[in-house]
């Protein structure tokens, strides 16, 4: 187990150093190079920058060499944790994107959270009551979830609850908190609103995982051990949730591999629309306005976020299924 | 799904033997269409995706008025309900609306003027275009009876500048259903070409292309496409935005695709008629053409319609953010991101109608390519 750990531990720097030469490259692309616009930005808006501190800001992002050498000062940077200065904020990138990290993780985390807790119960039940009206209602909810855009669903619930109760339902703080520093009152405020743009968010997993879930199970249901404990007598819940269900489980925790780096990378657009605090609009904004290096700080936390729900799933499926272990060694 | 081997001699056994000889003639397509027309959900979605179509081929048909024609006062005009009866009998109209502006808000309220009806029909003459850019001509499916009238009808309303909704999604139709389909293609030619050489040939070239594949697929995706489509030089035209982003989304898009043709040439390689086709002395070429690719081309083409919809909503949600096509271009998302401010939205919820035709498609893609897929297996089950 631990040497199964260690081994995909080992791989992560090589996937992160590839990582970093995809975002340098994305970050380079476009025409010009940033500072240039950034000064164009300044003169539009009436302040302008002398010539002097365009040429130290020049030699501080070593914009006049070549562009391997621009790589290797950038990654320099990045491995003693220095993510460079966003030029719109005036302020260190790491510093910006730390203080929506939290809200990040967790609305991910929540959203993954509510679609285990919908989907597998729902799953189960399709599969018990096959061709049943409720499993046709869930095949139903599951096909217009899999449909629905996260920011349309984000927006219809938006739009009946301003123009229903004159609720705005964006933001994950109550006024007074918005500005806070953290603190445990600001926390629990959070936990308050958290929940519904996770439901938003977890919305279409939740109908792919029940799909899934009903399938493997209906898999395991007709095999000729469940006959044999249905035969003996066994009660039928205690049947199914005892052995298929644990069975069935399997394929649906290889899915939180792709799963969870879904709902990090998704998470961008629920919280663009309903304006919550996390590193998506962060990204949005940035690459609106070409502070190219802020983006390609919190391109390279997406893609850390990305590694990291991958060995969670590895872990989590070595755990639960020893015989992954022996494959993998 | 790979395990089931085609086999001709074994119809399902509860046909008469007058349809067991149907079926063993049947060509492989015959079988897979029988297949597919019994699910009669499928068949109605590809009613709905043939309509779908039909609006690109000729989006100016089916709208009324020209998407782009601006009119500030008849900006946030409500959707006018079409009535289809009168006191005399079938005679659709909707009502004529009339603003007022109010004085608190300074904002124009429209109020339908039941009074006066506009009468509308199919097939009437409206603004000339260019159909297929092969003949032009003037009519449209549906509009008002008497194109000269003053009242014109706006079935889905208008936006903040008076454009009406109703023909610009017939637009916005035309563009979002057309980056789906040619991303998927860009995607299917790179996914047939990559993923058989690596199943095909195997040994160092398909490691390499499975490490590719296992890198791309683990880049977080919404954020990458958002950085490649920001870095689109502002000033190109339409078309090239609209090529960009193609590309943009096949770039992992393939991936999947080439997968499963990977697997497909996996598991046709070790069959006998594979074998002997080499005996005969067929080329490698001749071998994967004539004899691999028409094995598995069914399950290309469901796995394929499967992933129109994930490029319609990537398009869709990347415009949405102002970071996909372009305005002065008309997509599905481009006109959602007329609602994205929730009071303009409470104000003017028609605005939200593109979402639902997006919703509409996808679903109808999935279906459709869920029919496929159980389909395609014709022999199976």
């Amino acid at each position: 187990m631990l040497r199964f750990i260690i081994k995909r531990l080992l791989l992560l720097p090589l996937l992160m150093l590839l990582f970093t030469v995809v975002v340098f490259a994305l970050v380079q692309a476009p025409p010009g190079d940033f500072l240039t616009s950034y000064v164009a930005m300044l003169a539009s808006s009436g302040s302008s920058m002398d010539a002097a501190q365009v040429e130290a800001l020049r030699q501080q992002f070593g914009l006049d060499q070549p562009v391997h050498v621009r790589y290797f000062l950038w990654l320099g940077s990045i491995v003693r944790g220095d993510l460079g200065l966003s030029l719109e904020y005036q302020r260190p990138s790491s510093e910006l994107i730390g203080e929506r990290m939290l809200v990040t993780v967790l609305l991910a985390l929540f959203a993954f959270a509510i679609t285990w807790i919908v989907a597998i119960p729902a799953g189960i039940y399709s599969a018990m009551h096959k061709n049943t009206a409720l499993d046709y209602l869930f095949a139903v909810l599951n096909y217009i979830g899999v449909a629905t855009p996260n920011f349309m669903l984000a927006l219809i619930l938006m739009w009946v609850a301003f123009s229903n109760f004159g609720l705005m339902i964006t933001g994950l703080f109550s006024p007074a908190y918005t500005q806070a520093p953290w603190s445990l009152g600001r926390f629990l405020d959070l936990l308050k609103h958290i929940w519904l743009p996770a439901i938003v968010l977890g919305v279409a997993g939740t109908a792919r995982l029940t799909r899934i879930m009903r399938a493997n199970l209906l898999d395991e249901l007709n095999k000729p051990y469940v006959v044999t404990a249905r035969a003996k007598g066994m009660a039928e819940w205690k049947l199914v949730i005892k052995y298929p269900v644990r069975l069935a489980l399997s394929p649906i925790i290889s899915t939180v591999g792709w799963y969870l780096p879904q709902l990090f990378s998704g998470s961008l657009i629920v919280a663009t629309v309903m304006n919550l605090p996390n590193i998506g609009p962060l990204l949005l904004r940035s690459l609106i306005q070409q502070d190219m290096y802020l983006a390609g700080s919190i391109l390279l936390i997406y893609c850390m976020l990305t590694i990291v729900g991958t060995l969670i799933s590895d872990i989590l499926l070595a755990l639960f299924d020893p015989r992954i272990q022996m494959e993998g060694t | 799904m790979a395990d089931k081997i085609p086999d001709a001699n074994a119809p399902p056994s509860d046909l008469s033997s007058k349809d067991e000889d149907r079926v063993s003639v049947a060509s492989n397509w015959k079988l897979v269409w029988w297949r597919f027309r019994k699910n009669r959900l499928a068949v109605a979605s590809a009613i709905v995706l043939l309509i779908f179509y039909a609006v690109v081929l000729v989006p100016d048909f089916f709208s009324n008025q020209d998407p782009e024609a601006t009119d500030a006062f008849l900006a946030f005009i409500p959707v006018q309900g079409i009535a289809f009866f009168d006191k005399t009998g079938f005679n659709p109209s909707v009502p004529d609306v009339v603003g007022k502006r109010n004085p608190v808000t300074l904002r124009m309220e429209w109020v339908p003027d039941e009074t006066v009806r506009i009468p509308i029909a199919v097939f009437v003459r409206g603004y000339k275009y260019k159909a297929l850019g092969l003949f032009e001509t003037d009519i449209h499916l549906i509009d008002a009876k008497d194109p000269t009238s003053k009242g014109r009808p706006h079935f889905l309303g208008t936006d903040r500048l008076g454009r009406d909704q109703w023909s610009r999604m017939m637009f916005g139709t035309r563009t979002s259903m057309t980056v789906g389909l040619v991303a998927v293609a860009l995607s299917m030619i790179l996914g047939v070409v990559l993923g058989g050489i690596s199943g095909y040939f195997g040994g160092w070239m398909d490691m390499v292309i499975q490490r590719v594949i296992e890198l791309l697929q683990s880049l977080p995706t919404i954020p990458i496409w958002l950085m490649m489509t920001a870095a689109l030089p502002q000033d190109w035209r339409p078309e090239q935005v609209f090529l960009a982003i193609t590309i943009i989304l096949a770039f992992i898009g393939w991936t999947t695709l080439a997968r499963e043709i990977r697997g497909r040439f996996l598991s046709l390689r070790e069959e006998d008629f594979i074998l002997a086709a080499e005996l005969a002395g067929c080329s490698h070429l001749r071998i994967i053409l004539r004899h691999m690719v028409p094995a598995f081309t069914s399950h290309i083409i469901a796995a394929s319609t499967l992933a129109i919809p994930v490029m319609i909503i990537s398009e869709t949600s990347l415009s949405f953010l102002g970071l996909g096509i372009r305005p002065p271009a008309i997509s599905w998302g481009v006109l959602l991101q007329e609602a994205q401010n929730i009071q303009t939205v409470a104000l003017a919820p028609w605005l939200m109608s593109p979402g639902l035709v997006v919703i509409i498609a996808v679903l109808a893609f999935n279906l459709v390519g869920d029919g496929l897929r159980d389909a395609a297996d014709p022999y199976g089950h």
